[in-house]
């Protein structure tokens, strides 16, 4: 707006440009302000909300709400709980992401390649996971994996074993699964709506010079996915660091193993209504906010110059 | 975590002719005593509305209590919340706090999560309605834990009981006898060695499980051994893991845990461990008096097999610790004369009728007159409870509870901030429990500085004795 304002002025004599800028037309306004007003409240006041929380902190003592300026963030860079929650969620972003990626772009690419049989029902099945409730799916996964009575506990008791997913050793992995399971459809549908875009022709353009379905996929797909994995992959990289709801709902089944600093969120969670440490809790929030973003831009960066280079 | 809803259990014994006798010999407390020019009298002839939170299924919208006490008062309208759970009410009543609005005018409150409630001058004192004059009703564990100081120094009686928790040593005797314990552990030591012969029976039995993420269990041995772990005065708080006999104990406890001798992947009020309290593989469990109710319930498969003993201690004398059990508190931001409507609420439920009734309902009491009570002891009259006698294998378990609410140690106080740092035990004592290497000292020493740091926050002077 205000830039052609300003060009349209600096294309005419000085005296119309007064002349404009008392006749200067709000009607834009009223197409953008409804929005501007809710993406204020939204998304900007709640941010600032946070800021401004993150610099006081409650007193129980007192009953009272002091300044404490930054501390709360000086503190929160020698806190133990946080980082080892930052490092957890960390492992599974480096391990249960690339796995999570690579099942569903197998699926993808096996759903396109048009040889299976029932691919509508295959695909709608893959994705069914994604619409179910992340809250119902934790706690359907939780009772497979209990050790007095679910799956698992039928799986040792048949082989003598005695796996336990809620094992300190094994917990992470036991997560990793559910949220592969949960996401996997979600993923396969980008790839595979992406792999429908590609023009027939250099299909046919492939097919005529010989090239084998490998060839195809790696010259053809493969390239052409590469928009979507770097989406998908952010997408990940967010849904990672803020994982909450999985962990939580496990936590009454292993409150030894699942601790209240299990996640960043987790952690955020408790310091804000069990602990009352809100002003802290924000500072966390906006901590861990920074580093999502910082890391979703060097993954988008690293994705665009990868294209650059391509091209 | 241990203070869960699962302890609500209840028998459901009373009947509507028990509720009645309970009525007829009912001489409730008047007020005058001990008045203060403060305390606004109760009107018979005013109506008054009381919003009470609570999570305890005795004194729920429709439990016989509630029904009595509307009898009794009809001019006070009772309008209860089911809160659900401690925790959860916990979050409820911090955030309204702060808030200011939406405050409940009566809300039930664990013990050991009084201080932290009673320091911000939140709650009312209610010495002035006379509660001052009931000490010699109460058990020394119950009456010890409403006594608060708030921040400004004003020293009071902040709530009244509902229930108490002398502890005991719960042990399933068919296990015992079959791994050659032919008494009880008397002592730390002795507990040890009956774990040593109770996992020879074979790898999945256990004297006990601990897995580490509940605080209300250590804290209520340091009561028991060390009861000054944490000293309150006023700003100025210390907190002293250091007591020798409570160290004696984490050694022993260390012990345990390293040699697997108690289950630490076994996590208390799962249905694993009601299970293993169930057929046997657990073998006892050191907890408050409230528990043979749920072991009623949860555990049916044990009945006949279980006996109460007094706790285990460091040099075999009786001394005792309370663990778990609520009160219920008037807030102070309730106007004055529905504090004495509430007040008389809280008398019915604590030292009236409704005490009986919920005793009854399997409630464990904090009246002194009712732990005295041959008919309580034994079981019989209006106390009859034929399930848990069997239960017990006859034996007169009440009796042996009563006797142990006697031996609780006097000058114990939970921190002002307790509800906050047990949320911080499972992140730092947890350590000590899952083969990470840390010892139980070190880690309860983590756990002191994550105290230490957390009261500094709030505007304590935390010290810590190492």
């Amino acid at each position: 707006m205000t830039t052609i304002v300003g060009a349209t002025a600096g294309a005419t004599p000085p005296a119309t440009a007064v002349a404009n800028r008392h006749k200067r037309d709000w009607r834009g306004w009223g197409f953008v302000g409804p929005f501007v007003a809710v993406f204020l409240f939204v998304f900007i006041a709640p941010l600032i909300y946070a800021l401004v929380s993150s610099l006081f902190s409650y007193r129980a003592f007192f009953g009272t709400t002091e300044f404490v300026g930054l501390s709360n963030y000086t503190k929160l860079f020698g806190d133990q709980l946080f980082w080892s929650g930052l490092g957890r969620v960390a492992l599974v972003l480096l391990i249960q992401v690339p796995i999570m990626l690579g099942i569903a772009l197998v699926i993808a690419l096996a759903i396109d390649s048009g040889r299976l049989h029932g691919s509508g029902l295959f695909r709608i099945s893959v994705f069914l996971p994604y619409l179910i409730p992340t809250v119902v799916a934790a706690l359907m996964w939780g009772f497979l994996y209990g050790t007095n009575y679910g799956l698992v506990s039928q799986i040792n008791s048949a082989l003598g074993t005695h796996i336990n997913p809620f094992a300190q050793q094994w917990i992470l992995v036991s997560i990793g699964n559910v949220m592969t399971w949960t996401y996997v459809g979600y993923n396969m549908l980008i790839f595979y709506s992406s792999l429908r875009s590609i023009n027939a022709s250099l299909y046919e353009a492939a097919l005529i010079d010989g090239a084998s379905e490998w060839q195809i996929i790696k010259a053809i797909k493969l390239p052409h996915l590469r928009g979507s994995l770097a989406i998908t992959t952010i997408f990940s990289i967010i849904g990672t660091f803020q994982l909450f709801n999985e962990p939580s709902i496990m936590q009454k089944m292993a409150p030894a193993v699942i601790t209240n600093s299990f996640t960043p969120n987790m952690y955020a969670y408790n310091l804000s209504f069990s602990s009352g440490q809100q002003g802290y809790a924000a500072a966390l929030a906006i901590v861990m906010g920074l580093i999502t973003v910082i890391v979703a831009y060097a993954v988008q960066l690293r994705g665009l110059s990868l294209d650059e280079g391509k091209k | 975590m241990g203070f869960n809803t699962s302890r609500r259990g209840f028998l459901g014994v009373a009947t509507a002719g028990l509720a009645a006798a309970a009525l007829a010999g009912c001489s409730s407390n008047n007020t005058s005593s001990g008045s203060s020019a403060s305390a606004a009298a109760f009107d018979a002839n005013k109506s008054y509305t009381l919003n009470v939170w609570a999570w305890e299924p005795t004194i729920q919208k429709d439990s016989e209590v509630t029904k009595a006490f509307t009898k009794q008062y009809p001019n006070i309208t009772l309008n209860i919340t089911n809160t659900g759970g401690a925790s959860d009410e916990y979050t409820s009543l911090s955030n309204a706090l702060q808030a200011g609005t939406g405050l409940p005018d009566v809300a039930q409150i664990e013990y050991y999560a009084l201080p932290q409630y009673s320091i911000g001058s939140n709650l009312a004192d209610l010495t002035p309605f006379g509660a001052g004059d009931l000490q010699s009703k109460y058990t020394t564990g119950t009456w010890n834990s409403i006594h608060q100081t708030t921040n400004k120094g004003a020293k009071g009686i902040f709530a009244l009981p509902v229930d108490s928790g002398p502890m005991a040593l719960f042990y399933n005797k068919a296990t015992f006898d079959r791994a050659g314990v032919t008494t009880p552990p008397k002592t730390w030591d002795e507990f040890y060695d009956a774990a040593v012969k109770i996992h020879a029976l074979g790898g999945n039995y256990y004297i006990t499980s601990d897995s580490g993420n509940d605080a209300g269990f250590l804290t209520s041995i340091m009561w028991q051994l060390s009861p000054g772990a944490f000293k309150v005065d006023g700003q100025k708080v210390t907190v002293d893991f250091t007591g020798a006999d409570f160290q004696k104990f984490v050694t022993i406890w260390q012990k345990l845990i390293s040699e697997k001798l108690i289950s630490t992947s076994i996590t208390g009020w799962s249905d694993e461990w009601f299970k293993g309290l169930g057929d046997g593989t657990l073998a006892s469990l050191p907890t408050g008096a409230w528990m043979p109710a749920n072991l009623l319930k949860s555990s049916p498969a044990a009945s006949g097999n279980f006996r109460v003993a007094a706790m285990p201690s460091i040099d075999g004398s009786a001394k005792n610790a309370e663990n778990g059990g609520s009160s219920l508190a008037v807030l102070a931001k309730t106007a004055a004369d529905t504090q004495a409507a509430a007040y008389k609420y809280l008398e019915f439920v604590s030292n009236g009728p409704g005490a009986t009734l919920r005793v009854q309902a399997g409630n464990f009491p904090s009246l002194e007159a009712t732990l005295e009570d041959p008919n309580f002891q034994a079981s019989t009259g209006d106390f009859a409870a034929p399930d848990l006698l069997k239960y017990f294998g006859n034996q007169e378990y009440n009796k042996q509870l009563a006797a142990g609410a006697k031996n609780v140690n006097s000058g114990w106080s939970y921190l002002p901030f307790q509800v906050a740092v047990n949320s911080k035990f499972a992140d730092t004592v947890g350590k000590a429990y899952n083969n990470s290497g840390t010892t139980l000292k070190d880690a309860l020493s983590a756990w002191g500085d994550a105290i230490v740091s957390y009261g500094n926050d709030q505007g304590y002077q935390v010290t810590k004795k190492s």
